[in-house]
C-alpha cells in the first residue's frame, strides 16, 4: 500500500491552533512509526520549528524572475505597461519604470516587447530550509520580509513533498491566494476553528473555499468548552464532520508557551491526537482504494 | 497651465479627495481659463497598483503638476518620471484647491507623505 498522503491543515481564523495540531499531529504518527513530514507553508511567520526544533541541513535560495529592461533597445511603445495587470511595469515618455514588488512574474511584458528590450532577472524572495526533527522530514519556507510573493514561496516549499510518508502541510491563516496555493492538490484539508463568531464566520469562509476547489475536509474545534455551539449547529446542519475537539486547557497555553508538544506532557491528549491518526489512516485506505 | 486635482465629484465644487491612486475621478483644469475636464479613475478598485496606473493617466493628460492630499511611494516616483509637480495636503474643494495652487500658498512634495495601500478600503 503506498503510503502517501498529503494533509494540508488550515483555519480561516488566525490563532486557532493550526501549527499546534500540525506539529503535534506530526510528532505523535512519527511517534507510531509512520514516515512523516511536515512543512510549514506559512511562511511569513513559520513557527512549526519552535515546537519541532529540527536541525537544519541545508538551504535553498528561491528566486523569481522580474523584468530588466534595456533602455538602449527600449522603442518607448508602452506594450509592457499595458498588458501588465498589476502596474508592474510601466512606460513613461522615454523611460520603462518597473516595480519589482508588484510583479507577478508573468512574462507578459517580455512577450509583448516588440524590440526585445526586456529580459529576465532573478529577485531572491526568500529561502527553503530542509532538515530532520526527529524522525521528522521537515521543510520550511521564509519569505523575505517585506515581499509579498507568497503563493510562489509557498509553491517552492510544496515541491519537496514527499512520496511515500504522510505529509503534513501546516497552511497560513485566511483565504486568500497562499491558502489556495498552500491547500492545492492536498489529500484532505483539516480545518481548524474555535466555537466563537469569529472562529464560526471565517470557517464559513474556509468551508466554502475548500468546497470551491473540490478538497475533502474535516473540522477541528480547538478551546470547545468557550463561546457558544454555533459552529457544532452549522457543521451538523451542512453534514461537516467534527473529527476531533480540544478543550480551552490552561495547561495547554503554558506548554506551547514553553516551546513543548501536548502529547509529550499531557498523558490525557495522546488519546484524541491517536484517533486523528486512527481517522488518517482509514481515510488514507479510502484513498487508497480509489486510486 | 494645465493641472490634475484628485476629486470626490465631477464639479470644481467637489471637495478635492485625500487619496491620490485611489481617488475617485481626476479633475484636469487650466488654471488660467479654469476650463476643466473630468477623468473617471479606472484604477478606484485595482488590486493593485493604483498609484501607479492613476499617475500614468495624469501624465497622458498632460498636466504638470498634480494637487491631491497624500500620495504614495510609487505614484510619486512615477509622477517624477512623467515630469509632474506633486501638491500634497490639499484640502477643501477642488476650486479652492487650484485657488491655493495659483496663489503660490501649497509647497510642492520632496516625496511621498504616506505608506503604499494608503487609500484601500477609505
Amino acid at each position: 500500500m503506498p503510503d502517501d498522503f498529503v494533509i494540508a491543515i488550515a483555519s480561516g481564523k488566525g490563532g486557532t491552533g493550526k501549527t499546534t495540531i500540525a506539529t503535534n499531529l506530526a510528532h505523535y504518527a512519527a511517534r507510531l512509526g509512520q514516515k512523516v513530514q511536515y512543512l510549514d507553508c506559512d511562511v511569513e511567520e513559520p513557527n512549526g520549528h519552535i515546537f519541532l526544533k529540527p536541525k537544519i541541513d541545508r538551504s535553498q535560495q528561491v528566486t523569481i524572475d522580474i523584468p530588466q529592461v534595456d533602455l538602449e533597445k527600449c522603442i518607448g511603445c508602452g506594450k509592457c505597461g499595458e498588458i501588465c495587470q498589476y502596474s508592474a511595469i510601466i512606460c513613461i515618455k522615454e523611460n520603462v519604470l518597473t516595480f519589482e514588488q508588484l510583479c507577478h512574474s508573468c512574462g507578459g511584458c517580455m512577450r509583448v516587447c516588440p524590440a526585445d528590450a526586456i529580459k529576465p532577472k532573478p529577485l531572491n524572495i526568500g529561502d527553503i530550509e530542509l532538515g530532520k526533527a526527529g524522525d521528522i522530514n521537515f521543510v520550511q519556507g521564509k519569505l523575505c520580509i517585506g515581499y509579498v510573493r507568497t503563493p510562489s514561496l509557498i509553491k517552492e516549499v510544496k515541491k519537496h513533498i514527499k512520496q511515500d510518508c504522510l505529509a503534513i502541510i501546516d497552511v497560513p491563516p485566511g483565504t486568500s491566494c497562499p491558502v489556495v496555493e498552500a491547500v492545492k492538490g492536498a489529500d484532505f484539508v483539516l480545518l481548524v476553528t474555535e466555537p466563537t463568531p469569529f472562529g464560526l464566520n471565517d470557517l464559513k469562509l474556509a468551508v466554502d473555499l475548500t468546497r470551491e476547489m473540490n478538497l475533502p475536509f474535516a473540522v477541528v474545534i480547538n478551546r470547545y468548552d468557550i463561546g457558544n455551539d454555533d459552529v457544532e449547529k452549522y457543521c451538523e446542519a451542512e453534514n461537516i464532520d467534527v473529527i476531533m475537539r480540544l478543550p480551552d486547557d490552561r495547561r495547554i497555553a503554558e506548554i506551547y508557551s514553553t516551546g513543548q508538544m501536548i502529547v509529550d506532557v499531557l498523558g490525557e491528549y495522546k488519546q484524541p491526537f491517536s484517533k486523528l491518526c486512527e481517522y488518517l489512516d482509514t481515510l488514507k485506505v479510502k484513498l487508497n482504494e480509489k486510486r | 497651465m494645465k493641472i490634475a486635482v484628485t476629486s470626490t465629484g465631477r464639479t470644481l465644487d467637489s471637495q478635492v479627495d485625500p487619496r491620490f491612486g485611489r481617488a475617485a475621478c481626476f479633475i484636469v483644469v487650466d488654471t488660467e481659463t479654469m476650463d476643466f475636464s473630468v477623468i473617471e479613475n479606472e484604477s478606484v478598485a485595482a488590486a493593485g497598483g493604483a498609484g501607479i496606473s492613476s499617475a500614468k493617466v495624469v501624465i497622458d493628460a498632460g498636466a504638470e503638476a498634480v494637487l491631491t492630499g497624500n500620495c504614495g511611494p510609487n505614484a510619486e516616483r512615477t509622477l517624477t518620471a512623467g515630469g509632474v509637480k506633486l501638491y500634497t495636503g490639499a484640502t477643501g474643494t477642488v476650486a479652492e484647491a487650484v485657488e491655493l495652487f495659483k496663489s503660490g500658498k501649497l509647497t510642492q512634495a520632496s516625496g511621498p507623505n504616506v505608506e503604499p495601500h494608503f487609500g484601500m478600503d477609505k
